[in-house]
């Protein structure tokens, strides 16, 4: 009997991890969702400052030093902010973003160091990787560009004073809910996209210099921004969709669990009929011999 | 009726404003105060934590705090790009007024170490005056005889 009632334990126990499996899924795909509608949002800024830069690099210098956050530097020091989430349940997502990374790191021309955001990368980092050169906390999902300017302005900071001579941003690219593709892009020095035109000549006040002043600061904030919303919309999706695997092996689970449990069922009453009719066949040999 | 022109307002975050008759832009550049009526020369400057006006047609008048930026200026059209921006309706005065304090105090202390530099609470600071003027001069504005209603907050 004890199997039997075994069996059923562990019926209701799947069900209940399908539960909270599906109820997790729901929460991934509202949050994804949030997610995706504020990088739509952002994207009049990028795309204007994109242009504006690409004006103004197109500027005739005249003789002046390009700004120092687009100057080119030979390469001594590599920055890498490392984009991760803080937990698990969310697939191959961190191990496929981790071992980008790794490619990177390992194909690089000059020493890497990590700038970690989010507690996954930074554990694997410490345990197996180069040295951190700082690490934060993961962002929150309701984010505000408050939240990573500390991140967009250290990054300035170590590349100003030389410490990294190229900051290169690593996250996952959200394509769709199935697809997640890590990504490396750079942050810094800025290249000016040469093609970006505007309609008119422009009178630039006070002077291109204080313009790029503005524009560049920002635009390095607006790419950890956007970094940083494709990689929790990656996040919640694979989440997502891990969480719907889940939930469908449990309900698989439950399906052969019931099956089990209706054959041990089944067998118990056929050995009990069994038992009573070989009591009955006794009793009645017993009588006829009497 | 007076010519026209296409204004936008956006931050990293979002489009904030959007409006297709504004009459004329007072924006903050960093070179002093900018009025700008459309068939402007194009012009792209940088502008500094301040109050930038929007008149649209009727009289209207949409007063916002910026945080900096900068600003695209064509005959038809002009786009702010800022770091912040906040309609004045939407500026909460003591939150405003608490920032400030607090920002006052970091001064006269002396930056806390591992925090922020001299130098950005020196724009905090700025920020957040410009945050409580803005509101401040909106209510005299609205105490005094004023053909304005109490909302006229529609984008577009």
């Amino acid at each position: 009997m004890s199997t039997v009632r075994e069996i059923k334990r562990r019926i209701k126990s799947v069900k209940n991890i399908g539960q909270v499996t599906r109820a997790m899924e729901a929460v991934s795909a509202s949050k994804m969702r949030r997610a995706q509608e504020r990088t739509l949002a952002s994207r009049p800024f990028a795309e204007k400052a994109r242009e504006v830069l690409g004006y103004i690099a197109a500027q005739p210098a005249g003789g002046e030093l390009p700004h120092p956050l687009l100057q080119q530097r030979p390469v001594k020091q590599v920055g890498l902010i490392l984009i991760t989430p803080d937990r698990g349940l969310a697939g191959p997502l961190v191990s496929n973003i981790l071992r980008v990374a790794f490619r990177f790191i390992d194909n690089s021309p000059a020493p890497v160091q990590i700038i970690a955001v989010g507690r996954k990368g930074r554990d694997f980092m410490l345990r197996h990787g180069p040295p951190l050169y700082a690490e934060f906390p993961r962002p929150p999902d309701a984010l505000q560009v408050t939240d990573i300017s500390p991140i967009a302005r250290l990054a300035i900071d170590a590349y100003l004073e030389g410490t990294f001579d190229q900051v290169f941003v690593c996250y996952t690219d959200f394509v769709n809910t199935m697809t997640q593709r890590p990504v490396i892009r750079q942050l810094l020095p800025i290249q000016p996209e040469p093609d970006a035109h505007l309609p008119a000549d422009f009178l630039i006040e006070p002077s291109p210099a204080a313009v790029l002043d503005h524009l560049l600061p920002a635009m390095v904030e607006m790419q950890v921004y956007q970094a940083v919303l494709e990689a929790h919309a990656s996040e919640h999706s694979a989440r997502m969709v891990a969480m719907r695997n889940a939930t469908e092996n449990a309900e698989q689970l439950v399906e052969d669990l019931t099956l089990t449990y209706n054959k041990a069922r089944q067998e118990a009453i056929t050995k009990e009929i069994l038992d009573i009719a070989g009591g009955v066949e006794a009793l009645r040999q017993a009588m006829e011999r009497a | 009726m007076a010519a026209t022109m296409s204004l936008e307002i956006v931050t990293i975050e979002r489009k904030v404003y959007e409006a297709d008759d504004v009459e004329m832009v007072i924006a903050p550049g960093v070179e002093g105060e900018m009025g700008i009526l459309p068939r402007h020369t194009p012009v792209l400057t940088a502008l500094k934590p301040g109050e930038l006006i929007i008149r649209r047609s009727g009289g209207v008048e949409e007063p916002f705090a910026i945080g900096g930026g900068f600003m695209e200026v064509r005959p038809d059209k002009v786009i702010v790009l800022a770091d912040t921006a906040e309609h004045v309706d939407e500026i909460d005065i003591e939150r405003a007024e608490a920032a400030r304090q607090r920002a006052e105090r970091l001064l006269r202390e002396g930056p806390p170490p591992g925090g922020p530099s001299l130098a950005e609470i020196r724009q905090a600071l700025m920020r957040h005056e410009v945050r409580i003027k803005v509101v401040r001069r909106r209510r005299r504005h609205r105490a005094g005889p004023s053909s304005m209603g109490p909302d006229e907050m529609s984008a577009g």
